[in-house]
Formats: structure tokens, sequence, C-alpha cells
């Protein structure tokens, strides 16, 4: 039987998860041109650093889960500076050999998916070494939320309103900021905005880093209520691939949609069938809406929109 | 005196005339190594790899053919990705896909005609699901990175439904899908029918690998250097520009892929009659990014680096069985993609021998010419 208060949770639930997953993927990939197949890694970065802040150091949870994004974003900018525009390398080489030895991975989709996938795997054995293969978990908060025989963890609920708040952030900075609006630009046309005096490198290395720290974000919310193993990111990663794909490139338009699809999708099949066939429901509707939308739900948004003005 | 090297060269041009004509169509701008010291050095190479088993013994003839089994995984990934430039993340898709049915078939007909029979079915299987898969993608107009997600998705998906066919509802005649413990008793490759029928374990297992690998890598030579392997490559440079001078971009692009699929299953069926084994791990983002791994420290637009990374790699990933394998792999690959996007072996034919004939051949007349520098 579908239980309706039982549906609107798990829904709420997925899309919290698909949303939070794929924000700083969306962001990463929307500005920059670069698909961070490491962005799973960064979120069990943020969920570690959590952990380790709350239980090792002792801070109380909201502390450390701020430091889990900070810690995320740094190491973020760092990444950006030695892997992605190659500008530490480039400058040391630049010292050493008189010449640059590493091209930017900006705008080079297979590059920096292959170096980045690199980096993952890097990063998951390297913590695997340092912290063994498990961690001791942080408890769920919030307790849960009960009815009729049924329950639901009220922390994973009200993570939607994380997630909607989120995106609201997200479109206010890419809106009524100074950094949105060189950002924008340098979506739009690279070499003009530079030619106009925008910092593309600086917007760049902030977006980058402004990425990781969702992704930290990401990992520190939900470093509660998961497992805590090397491998986590893994399952974060999918989702946040296929809301992506699904979104298109527009980043909170598409991140919002595809959420709101690819989570009552997953909501009805695993009510059903059960979660393993909600996970097969959710990714063969990704393999679907590819095929017939390729540039994902705000790509068709535009193409339609375009139409009607060329036809008025 | 130019005489008398023309007279001594003039056998050895005849060879060297005769061995053009044969391995012309092996040589073209699509591959590396197109003068007869490679081949030389080819032929030299397999006679190493021939003598392995003769050397170190069966043991090392059973590690060792997993590494040659690999290499039909990465030869397929260079295919699609380096000459036709679909990048593919789910080569593994294809691998699995024939294994698993190659292990269907051949545990409910353990005789030689069955494990023969398949054999086929588990390659026909691979290019299937890569011919259905290619022509949902390519006749739907999903190109470029999208490609490379709904691929990597594809792995997803059938990781997830692999994983979950533990159930008795998930047997097939004999043969149980098993979910994550896997299909054991896969048997022993065979090929012929009863009576007239040839077993391959260890030593001959590895042979029969080898000269299929060769044969393969041969072909493929012979394919990218064809004028299909020149539109392959104009699709991978220009696409829309090869469609506009009248190429059927979609069907070769489909083409292609099905063949990588072939290949990619031949792998598939290879590996799980080697293991006797087959699990959803093949079907692992671990695994599925290896191909890529190969392909691109080797140099992808090169079917001789995919060949070469993939056995140093997989050599390299098997001596480190530590807790470091993987930390090397990926740092590997990082400085690979950064440094050297076009890979080692296309480095080492483009920068590395240019640069050692220029040393070494400077060496020579300065030798001569330091008199004359002394007495100027």
């Amino acid at each position: 039987m579908v239980n309706g208060l039982n549906l609107l949770f798990q829904f709420l639930d997925s899309f919290a998860f698909i949303v939070l997953a794929a924000a700083g993927l969306a962001i990463i990939f929307g500005i920059m041109g670069v698909i961070n197949l490491a962005h799973g890694e960064f979120i069990m970065l943020g969920a570690y650093a959590t952990t380790l802040a709350n239980i090792q150091y002792g801070l109380p949870l909201p502390a450390a889960m701020a430091a889990g994004v900070v810690v995320t974003a740094l190491f973020g900018l760092v990444v950006e500076r030695v892997i992605i525009s190659g500008w530490l390398p480039n400058a040391i080489s630049q010292f050493a050999l008189g010449r640059d030895i590493i091209e930017p991975l900006y705008d080079r989709l297979a590059d920096s998916m292959v170096a980045t996938w690199g980096l993952s795997l890097v990063m998951v054995q390297g913590v695997r070494i340092l912290y063994g293969n498990s961690l001791d978990q942080i408890g769920t908060p919030l307790g849960n939320i009960a009815y009729s025989g049924f329950s639901y963890s009220t922390y994973r609920v009200s993570l939607a309103g994380v997630a909607v708040a989120v995106l609201f952030v997200t479109f206010l900075v890419f809106r009524y900021t100074e950094y949105g609006m060189r950002a924008r630009a340098t979506i739009q046309d690279e070499d003009t905005a530079r030619a106009m005096g925008v910092d593309t490198e600086r917007t760049y290395v902030t977006t980058f880093a402004i990425g990781s720290g969702l992704a930290g974000l990401t990992g520190a919310l939900y470093a509660p209520t998961i497992t805590m193993v090397p491998g986590l990111g893994s399952s974060f990663l999918v989702e946040a691939f296929v809301a992506v794909v699904v979104g298109g490139p527009s980043v909170v338009l598409g991140t919002t949609l595809a959420g709101g699809l690819l989570g009552s999708i997953n909501a009805v099949f695993s009510n059903i069938y059960g979660t393993f066939f909600g996970r097969i429901a959710l990714l063969v509707t990704a393999i679907v809406m590819i095929r017939f939308l390729p540039e994902g739900i705000t790509g068709f948004v535009e193409r339609v929109r375009k139409r009607r003005q060329e036809g008025a | 005196m130019a005489a008398e090297t023309d007279a001594d060269a003039g056998p050895l041009d005849r060879l060297v005339g005769w061995f053009d004509r044969r391995v012309g169509r092996f040589e073209g701008p699509n591959t590396v190594g197109n003068s007869l010291r490679f081949w030389v050095l080819f032929f030299l190479g397999a006679v190493a790899l021939a003598l392995g088993p003769v050397l170190f013994g069966p043991y090392w003839a059973f590690q060792s053919s997993l590494f040659l089994v690999y290499a039909f995984l990465g030869l397929s990934l260079s295919v699609v990705w380096g000459y036709t430039g679909v990048l593919s993340f789910g080569q593994v898709v294809f691998f699995g896909v024939a294994g698993y049915t190659f292990g269907v078939v051949s545990v409910n007909f353990q005789t030689p005609l069955g494990i023969t029979g398949g054999f086929a079915a588990g390659v026909l299987g691979g290019a299937l699901m890569a011919a259905v898969l290619g022509y949902f993608m390519f006749y739907g107009g999903v190109r470029n990175v999208y490609v490379t997600i709904i691929t990597l998705v594809s792995t997803l998906v059938l990781h997830t439904f692999m994983a979950q066919t533990a159930g008795d509802e998930w047997t097939i005649g004999e043969a149980a899908l098993g979910g994550f413990n896997g299909m054991p008793t896969i048997p022993n490759l065979a090929l012929g029918v009863e009576g007239a029928a040839l077993t391959f374990t260890d030593v001959t297992f590895y042979y029969f690998v080898l000269i299929l690998l060769l044969a393969t890598y041969l072909g493929l030579r012979a394919l990218v250097n064809s004028d299909y392997g020149r539109v392959m490559v104009a699709i991978r440079e220009d696409e829309d520009r090869t469609r506009m001078f009248g190429y059927d971009v979609k069907r070769v692009k489909l083409a292609v892929f099905t063949l990588g699929g072939a290949l990619a299953g031949v792998s598939g069926v290879l590996n799980a009659t080697l293991n006797n084994y087959m699990s959803p791990g093949v079907f692992e983002l671990t695994f599925a990014s290896l191909p890529v791994i190969w392909v691109s420290v080797g140099g992808r637009k090169s079917l001789l680096g995919a060949l070469v990374a993939t056995l140093g790699v997989e050599f390299l990933r098997f001596s480190l069985t530590g807790e470091l394998a993987f930390i090397i792999v990926g740092a590997l690959l990082l400085v690979f993609i950064l440094g050297l996007p076009g890979g080692i072996v296309p480095w080492v034919d483009e920068t590395l021998l240019p640069w050692l004939k220029r040393t070494v051949g400077s060496r020579r007349p300065s030798a001569a010419a330091t008199p004359a520098e002394e007495s100027d």
C-alpha cells in the first residue's frame, strides 16, 4: 500500500539528496566546463572532516560542519591551483625550464574527467591509509517523526529545507553579487569578458572553491546519516551526475527541476518496488531523458523560448 | 664507392621492397611504428612474450594471461575513443554482458561445442549490447560528454541490476546469476566439437590469447589505416565537417561502437573463462575507469599505446598489491593527462626518438668536426 505521507517524506529526502549532491558539481561544470569526477570524494572529505572534528576534537556538531565546509573549500582551492589550472606546476617549471608544462583543464571535458578521476583514486586510497576502512559515526540528531506505524528521520526530511536554501542562496549570489556577474560574463564569452577587465582566472578559482565548499557542505550534512567509509563518495557522484545531465546547463533552475523530477521518480518506485528498483528507475530515466533532451531540461526550455522569440 | 654500396644493398632493397608490400596495409599515418625497425622490434617483443611460459612456468602464464585478456579491453577503448572520439566509460558493460552470457551458455552446455557456442554468444552479446546502446545514443543525437555520461550511467545500472540477482528467479537453466556472490564454476575455454576439441588451460590458454591478441592488433592496424579508418579519424577531428563532406557519421560511429563492444566482449569472455567466475564487480566504477587509465597513459590515439600501457599498468598494479597501488595508479593518471596528454607511446615516437637521433647523430659529426675546430 502506498502511504501518502511516507511518499512525501521519501520525496523530500531524495530531492534533498539529489540537489545537495549535484549543486557543487553543477556550478563547476556550468561555469568552468570542468567535470569533476572527484566530486564524490570532495563530499567524502567534508563528511570525514566533520566527523573527525566532532568526535576527535570535540567540536559541537554545527561548528564541526562549518569546519568540514571550510576544509573542503580550501582543499578545492589547492586542487584548482595545482591540477585544474596547473598554476603551481607551471610556476615551478617557468622557474626551472622557462616554459609551462601544463595546459589548464578549462573546457577540456574529457581530459578534466580523466584527471579528476585520477585524483579521486588517490583521495579514496589516501583516506583509507590514513584513517582505515571505516570511522565512528556521529549519531543522527533530531530523532524521528512517527506516524501510524511508520517513522521517518526528522533530520533527513529537514535537509530538504537546507537544499532549498542552498538553491536560493546560489540564485542570489549569481543574480546580485559582483562575483555572480563576472561568472555569468565568463560563461557567456570568456575572451570578451577578459577584454572587459574581468579576471577570469580569479573567477575560476573562486568558482572551484565555492563548488568544493558546497560538496563539503553536502558531506557535512550527511555525515551523521551515512556509514563513514572511504568509498562513500561514489553513491553521491552518481546522483549528482544524473541530476546535472538531466538538469542541463542552467545551474539553479536545472538542479531544481532535475531534483524535483528525479526525486519523485525515485520516491514512487522505491515506495512500490523497493530501493533497488527506485535506483534503477532513476538511472533509466536519466538515460531516456538524455536521449530525448540531449541538453537537459533547461536546454530544452531555452530552445523553446528562442523559437518563440524568432516566431514573434 | 657509390656503386659498391648499391651492389651491397641490392638484395636488401629487394627484401625491404617485399616487406613493404606485405606490411603496407598495416602502416599509415594513424599508427605509430612505420619502419622496418619497428617490425623487427615488434617481432622480438612477440617472441619474448611467447618465451615467457617457457622461462617462468605455468603460474606466470596464468597470471600474465589476465593482462593479455585486458589488452583487448584497452584496444576496444582505443578504437572507440582514440580513433573515433567517442569517450565511452562503459566498455566494461560489454565486457560484463559478454562474460555473463558466456557463463550462462557454457554452464548449461558443458561440452566443447557448448563452450564454443558460448564464446560466440558472449562476443555477439557484447556487440549487440553496444549496437543497441549505440543506436539509442548516436541516432538520438547524443554527443560529446553526454555519451560518456550515458555509458557511465549504463555501467551503474548494470551494477545495481546484477547485484540484486541473488534470488532463485535469476537462475537460467543450470546457471544461477548469484547476485553479489557472482557466478562460480564457469568452465575452461574449449573450442571445437566432441571428439575433436581443444581445451585451453594455463599455458595453452596463454598462447591462445597471445595469438588472438597479436592478430587483433594487426587487424585493427589494418582497419585504422584503411579508408574507413581515415573517416573514423576525421570524425574524431571534426564531426560536423565530416558530415558536411557527405559521410554518414552516425552509421560510422555506431559501427565502430559495435566493433568496440565485440572486442570488449572477447575480453569479457576470456576473463570469465580464465577466472572461472563472474561477479557484478566488473561493473564497478573503479573497474570501469581502468580502460580509460590504460588508454590515457599509453596514448589514446595509438593502438600500440593501448596495448603497451594495458600490459604495463596492470603489471604495475599487480606487483604493487599493497595499499599504495591505487595511489600510484591515480597519480600516474594525473601526471600523464596533465604533462603528456598524448600518452607515452606517441611521446616516445614524436619527441624522444627524434631527440635521441639528433643527439646521437650530432655526436658523430661533431667528433669528426672537433679536429677541424681545433685547427681553426
